[in-house]
């Protein structure tokens, strides 16, 4: 178990290096002036620009200064945010980022357990049949028209009760929270309510749910011990990616609910090809879920006693 | 040795009289019985006629609706379906300087017909100097006093008027000049007007639409029909329906290549590191770890800015190379499993024992036997590529203009939506109808191909 | 079998049930979870509270942002909304008052004479610490903005004062600047050459003070956050959540503190997307929300009040004037300039109120002699002509020697405006002079660095004015202007922005600006698209919300809450 940790986790660390490489290499590759501005500069000033952000070095010495002060964890300071550092960068935004992300893998998957386990008990009959048609539109739907429209149906809503109830954008408070991460994890809890619906129509109708039946076991025992638990694991196994999926592709919701998440300074840096935003944020983001899927397998290690951590 | 008793005759061949056992089913391949599985399937049957339906669109579509998807129609923006399309024929637009008037009445009137060309108001002074603001609204002016849009500022004692051209549509508008205060906002003097527009064209628009065929064919008064817009127009007014033709190309290129594309290098990756086996197998898995470890959705956003798109260029090739880039590792990673697992079965082993050549082994046995796995891997990799396509051009990163794509359209159509629902609604509603079909096509695949996968339903 | 069934049923039951608990236990605990997360989140940084839009009791404007200021260094600020907030928590040595007219800020008297200036500051001028504003934190600003070290993109502003061109190329040491502080008080300024509107230039952001002990105490993050600013203004920055919000509360040291009535402006939200925007004015959470074309028919239908406002800002479709280009050609330019209509373009396809149709360099609001500009001097571009154009473009294929004008590439952004700008004017070409346009769609620092190599044909472009006089943008197309993207160059031109920028007589300079306008229109530099404006909607309690085309947009200073009860 902890070779198995220690492996994964050099082996996670190697991946990181990769990624950084990957990210530096291709943003000295964009086409672009990352220094330009709305107001033309002489080159003097040009000059000087470059020096304070160390780009009139060979491209193998910035690599080499950029993995020195990466093993240090130190990211540099912003080109477009110019006091500031990318670390502050991150420290302040990516725990709302992450904030929004949790509460939306465990909205999609309590509600994915939950429905998907629902649905499997009343198959084919009228709870199945609405929720599946849901699940429906979840997975068909791309998710910035969801987030679109539920911002309006929060205005609405606030309109309709004449106050405000939950706020339509911002960040801070819990009434915040709830819509976005809601709308963040829509996709993902109706692909796993579907997962969880088969799995457990799969376990349903198993030798060994029949044998725990005959023997005469409670049926509350048979539905958690048995069907529920051992219907969970495919869930588990897709989490990992469905993390990676929920936390980077938080954009959207950012971008629509005004959140201060970092997938929303992502996509700035993006378009101001702020060199060392982007190549932070990325690695930072790498390494999170290189992490993330590092956890995962050895949580699921622990829940299925049949997986031997090798 | 004794004589058995038997003779020559004893070892003659007997003839076959008759058949000695019924067939009673035809034996069936694996595609057979696989094509007959997803024909029970009903949703799947019905989702694969869905995609040849979609492709229908998208390929025979602009030969039956030949409308210029990038053919602009100012004077058709952002019309819902079903818009009323008579036009009057009127002389061309010239400015006005205020004085030619046909109507002499007194306060807030108009000066000339007002139609969707220029409304043209005039009044006469409310106080002996002033400045004043037209307002423009749709509604009659309510006790809330909200005047509406302010159009300008006029200022003067004699001779006031007005032109409005912005955005007219047919209908009624509400008009207010309104007496400044001292503040430069509203004050507490003001005129109000009501004023019906009708639709105009002139005959150089008219002959230039297409819509006659010479001059001769109409004059100042004529009633003409504009050109039929059956999803209605966008904010440029191009005819959605062509764009939607055209944004399916697009998309469905993207959504089905590319996935065609990274399953293709996936299998061929996958299954040489799977044969091979040994070190090459582990360094080549290590590297696809790698590639599956980098941020899906940042990497592709890094990758379509590092390729860039050049002048005039639409952008689809950028997409297509950055999402083949990193999507190949998951198929990759699937192959390899299969094919160490087929490698390890009794059957190939005597395949070997009796001689089989490579080729022969995959070619025989490890293609086809994967070949379930890697075609339902690939029907769902389109909906996911179709959504990745989505999501890059809502953020602004997907295709360049005027290169129409069901994403680009619903970015747009998002910005209007409470406004005009139909410039989202109709291309949503495709990428929905796409992502569902083929996902549900890939359900009924996966269960016709893939004993092991079956799921119960 | 009945048996069996109901057994069946009777387990569905039973763990339907059990499923249900685990609903209701999901459900509390998720609620649990929140509670918590917000806790945490409460603790590490204040984040947006709801609020209302006003709030009359504490005296409080709660605002929102498009996007928040990189930093608030004023010596190396350069974007409108690092000026907004700069306007709002500091001051120069004069400002602009409500009627946009130039006024005493710190300093309470000045002398601007033909070579220089001389500035005596106001007693009661106060940082936020308490401690005096004097002129040494002048010239300290003035200095730091030219150190070349500094590389602050916006230095050029300084150019009109003694060496600082030379002090900004590390020619000079930074003393050798043109500005003194002859005592606390008093400021004296040497000019380069004589000079008619430093009164205007003191006013903009980069002359801003600087307070030498404080800036080198903040580890070169002075302006990086709340605490890394000292405030010499109405309002200072007492919070600054990054990416979240922004609170300006009234600065208790400012010496003109009994004018300014609102207590606390608050920007609560910071987000780029109008639609999110209008839905918190909807919601009575922000006071101004700008308008875009798709929103005005659900702000009609909520009977607001609108407004409308000219930012100041043109924008033209720039030719490139290289050597190697075909749109060198002078009848390919006008022929180009004649088969557009800048009006249908305004009226058709951007469709706001407040932007008008483009007819010149000049806006309508830049002041001349004794008139607007423009009345005095009329732009007379010419109308669309689409067979005037065609023979322009014949001349042009025959002077070039082609039969068919090779596709032109269009520069644009990655905004929505220029998105359909450009496809509208892609088409317009395409259908009245049979051109071929390839639009080049390029995200933000994509474009500058093909603008600034010349790797186009056209490009959209704009121009905002830095200071109140005509020459911010008349000097934009002189051969040495680094801004002039396309290259153009022409003597004549040149002659006419050396008067305007060294002579002393209004008239003389507004002549010089008559025959630039004129030089622009002739020779089709340009093609003119609009001046832009915006619609908005503001909180009907708040009043007093000046909108400005110079210095700090949108203007609270001297706003007010008025509940009217």
């Amino acid at each position: 178990m902890w070779r198995y940790t220690l492996k994964r986790l050099i082996q996670g660390v190697i991946t990181v290096w990769f990624i950084a490489t990957a990210t530096f290499f291709a943003m000295h590759n964009v086409p672009g002036d990352p220094l330009a501005n709305d107001k033309a500069v002489t080159e003097e000033i040009r000059a000087n620009l470059e020096a304070k952000y160390g780009l009139d070095r060979p491209i193998g010495e910035q690599y080499a200064i950029y993995m020195k002060n990466l093993v240090r964890g130190d990211f540099g300071i912003s080109f477009t945010q110019q006091n500031r550092e990318v670390n502050d960068i991150i420290k302040e935004h990516f725990p709302i980022s992450a904030t929004l992300g949790i509460l939306a893998v465990i909205f999609a998957a309590l509600g994915g357990v939950l429905w998907g386990a629902l649905t499997a008990l009343y198959r084919n009959k009228l709870p199945d049949i609405i929720i599946m048609f849901l699940v429906i539109l979840g997975i068909s739907v791309p998710s910035f028209v969801f987030a679109g429209l539920g911002q309006l149906a929060l205005v609405n809503l606030n309109d309709l009760l004449g106050q405000s109830i939950l706020p339509v954008a911002g960040w801070g408070t819990v009434s915040h929270m709830l819509v976005p991460s809601l709308v963040l994890g829509l996709g993902t809890m109706a692909y796993l309510t579907r997962l969880m619906r088969s799995s457990m129509l799969e376990v349903i109708s198993a030798d060994y749910i029949r044998t725990a039946k005959a023997k005469g076991l409670p049926a509350t025992r048979i539905f958690t011990r048995h069907q529920l638990r051992n219907a969970i694991l495919p869930v588990i196994t897709v989490l990992g990616p469905a993390i990676a999926a929920i936390t980077t592709g938080g954009f959207v919701v950012e971008m629509v609910f005004a959140i201060p998440g970092l997938g929303r300074y992502f996509v700035q840096a993006v378009q101001q090809l702020d060199y060392t935003v982007i190549m932070g944020t990325t690695v930072f983001y790498g390494a999170f879920l290189v992490f993330m899927v590092i956890v995962v397998d050895l949580v699921y290690g622990l829940v299925d006693p049949r997986v031997r951590l090798e | 040795m004794a004589e058995a008793g038997l003779t020559s005759t004893d070892f003659e061949r007997i003839e076959q009289s008759a058949a000695i056992q019924a067939i009673t089913r035809p034996s069936l391949s694996y595609w057979q019985d696989a094509w007959i599985r997803l024909k029970d399937n009903r949703r799947a049957l019905y989702s694969l006629y869905l995609i040849i339906a979609l492709l229908m669109f998208t390929i025979a579509g602009p030969w039956v609706w030949r409308i210029d998807p990038g053919a602009q129609d100012v004077d058709q923006i952002s019309q819902p379906p079903g818009t009323d399309r008579k036009a009057t024929v009127v002389e061309p637009f010239v400015p006005w300087d205020g004085t030619t008037l046909i109507d002499t009445g007194t306060g807030l009137r108009l000066a000339q017909p007002a139609t969707t060309q220029a409304v043209r108001i005039q009044w006469d002074p409310l106080t002996s100097t002033g400045t004043y603001r037209v307002y423009r609204n749709i509604f009659p002016l309510g006790e809330e006093r909200a005047f509406g849009l302010p159009l300008a500022e006029v200022s003067g004692s004699d001779g006031l008027y007005f032109e409005d051209r912005l955005d007219l549509r047919p209908g009624t508008y509400h008009y207010a000049v309104v007496v400044l205060d001292e503040f430069g906002g509203p004050g507490e003097r003001f005129e109000t007007l009501e004023v019906e527009l009708t639709r105009v064209i002139t005959v150089y628009e008219a002959l230039a639409k297409g819509l006659v065929a010479s001059t001769n064919d109409i004059r100042i008064g004529d009633e003409v029909k504009l050109a039929l817009h059956p999803f209605g127009t966008d904010y440029l007014g191009r005819d959605m329906l062509a764009r939607l033709m055209a944004g399916a190309g697009v998309s469905l290129f993207i959504g089905i290549f590319a996935p065609f594309l990274y399953v293709l290098l996936g299998v061929v990756y996958g299954a040489t590191a799977g044969f091979i086996g040994g070190r090459t197998d582990q360094g080549l898995m290590r590297f696809a770890d790698f590639v599956v470890a980098l941020p899906f959705l940042l990497f592709m956003i890094l990758f379509k800015i590092v390729f860039g798109i050049g002048p005039g260029e639409s952008g689809i090739m950028p997409m297509l190379l950055a999402l083949v880039i990193l999507a190949w590792p998951a198929t990759a990673r699937l192959v390899r499993g299969q094919i160490l697992q087929i490698r390890e079965e009794g059957y190939i082993s005597a395949c070997r024992l009796l001689g089989a050549k490579t080729t022969y082994l995959v070619v025989r046995h490890m293609i086809p036997n994967t070949m379930g796995v890697i075609l339902v891997t690939l029907t769902f990799a389109v909906p996911s590529a179709i959504f990745t396509e989505a999501f890059l051009s809502f953020i602004g990163m997907g295709v360049a203009p005027p290169t129409p794509s069901w994403g680009s359209m619903c970015n747009e159509g998002l910005k209007t939506m409470l406004t005009y629902p139909h410039e989202l609604v109709f291309p949503a509603l495709f990428i929905s109808i796409t992502v569902l079909a083929f996902n549900l096509l890939g359900d009924g695949l996966r269960d016709a191909l893939d004993a092991r996968m079956r799921s119960r339903e | 079998m009945s048996d069996i069934t109901s057994s069946e049923d009777g387990f569905t039951r039973t763990a339907g049930r059990q499923l249900a608990l685990f609903f209701l236990m999901a459900i509390g605990g998720v609620a649990a979870l929140m509670w918590v997360l917000s806790i945490a989140a409460s603790l590490t940084s204040s984040g947006t509270t709801t609020s209302q839009a006003v709030d009359a009791e504490t005296g409080t404007v709660t605002i929102a942002f498009t996007t928040e200021p990189p930093q608030l260094d004023s010596t190396l600020a350069t974007d409108m909304q690092s000026g907004m907030v700069l306007g709002h928590v500091m001051e120069g040595l004069l400002t602009y008052d409500a009627n946009n007219e130039i006024a005493p800020g710190v300093a309470e008297r000045w002398e601007i004479g033909e070579n220089d200036a001389t500035f005596w500051l106001r007693e009661d001028a106060r940082w936020s610490d308490g401690e005096t504003v004097t002129a040494h934190d002048f010239v300290f600003a003035w200095r730091t903005a030219l150190d070349p070290k500094r590389a602050s993109e916006y230095a050029f502003i300084l150019y009109p004062i003694k060496n600082a061109e030379a002090v900004n190329t590390g020619k000079l040491p930074l003393d050798a600047l043109g500005a003194q502080a002859v005592d606390d008080r008093t400021l004296t300024v040497q000019f380069e050459r004589p000079l008619a509107y430093f009164d205007k230039l003191v006013a903009f952001t980069t002359y801003l003070p600087v307070r030498q002990d404080f800036f080198e105490n903040t580890d070169g993050k002075y302006g990086a956050d709340a605490d890394k600013l000292l405030y010499n203004g109405p309002f200072m920055m007492t919070s600054w959540v990054h990416g979240a919000s922004l609170r300006m509360d009234k600065n208790p040291h400012y010496w003109n503190r009994d004018k300014v009535k609102l207590n606390t402006i608050n920007v609560g939200y910071i987000t780029p997307d109008p639609n999110a925007r209008l839905n918190l004015f909807k919601d009575n959470n922000i006071a101004l929300s700008g308008l875009t074309a798709e929103n005005l028919p659900s702000a009609l239908e909520n009977r607001w009040q609108i407004h409308r406002f000219v930012d100041g800002s043109v924008f033209f479709i720039e030719f490139n004037h290289r050597e190697d280009r075909v749109t060198r050609n002078l009848n390919l330019r006008k022929a180009m300039l004649l088969a557009q209509d800048s009006a249908e373009l305004v009226y058709k396809v951007t469709k706001i109120p407040g932007y008008l149709p483009g007819a010149s360099l000049f806006p309508t609001w830049l002041m001349g002699v004794d008139k607007p500009l423009r009345e005095e001097y009329p732009a007379n571009l010419p109308r669309m002509d689409l067979e005037l154009a065609r023979r322009h473009l014949d001349l042009a294929k025959r002077e070039l020697g082609v039969d068919q004008i090779p596709p032109l590439t269009f520069l644009t952004g990655d905004n929505p405006i220029s998105n359909i700008q450009s496809e509208y004017f892609q088409a317009v070409f395409k259908k009245n002079l049979g051109l071929d346009v390839k639009i080049d769609k390029q995200i933000f620092k994509q474009r500058l660095a093909k603008m600034t190599s010349g790797d186009f044909d056209l490009v959209l472009a704009g121009w905002g004015p830095d200071y109140n006089d005509p020459l911010t943008f008349g000097d934009l197309f002189a051969s040495w202007n680094l801004n002039n993207r396309g290259r153009y160059a022409n003597p004549e031109l040149d002659r006419q922005v050396r008067i305007a920028q060294s002579s002393l007589d209004p008239k003389t300079r507004m002549d010089a600006f008559g025959q630039i306008q004129q030089i622009l229109i002739d020779d089709a530099v340009i093609i003119p698209n609009y001046e832009r404006g915006s619609v908005y909607v503001t909180h009907p309690h708040v009043k007093g919300v000046l909108r400005r085309v110079i210095g700090a947009d949108v203007d609270y200073t001297r706003a007010w809450i008025d509940t009217g009860a």
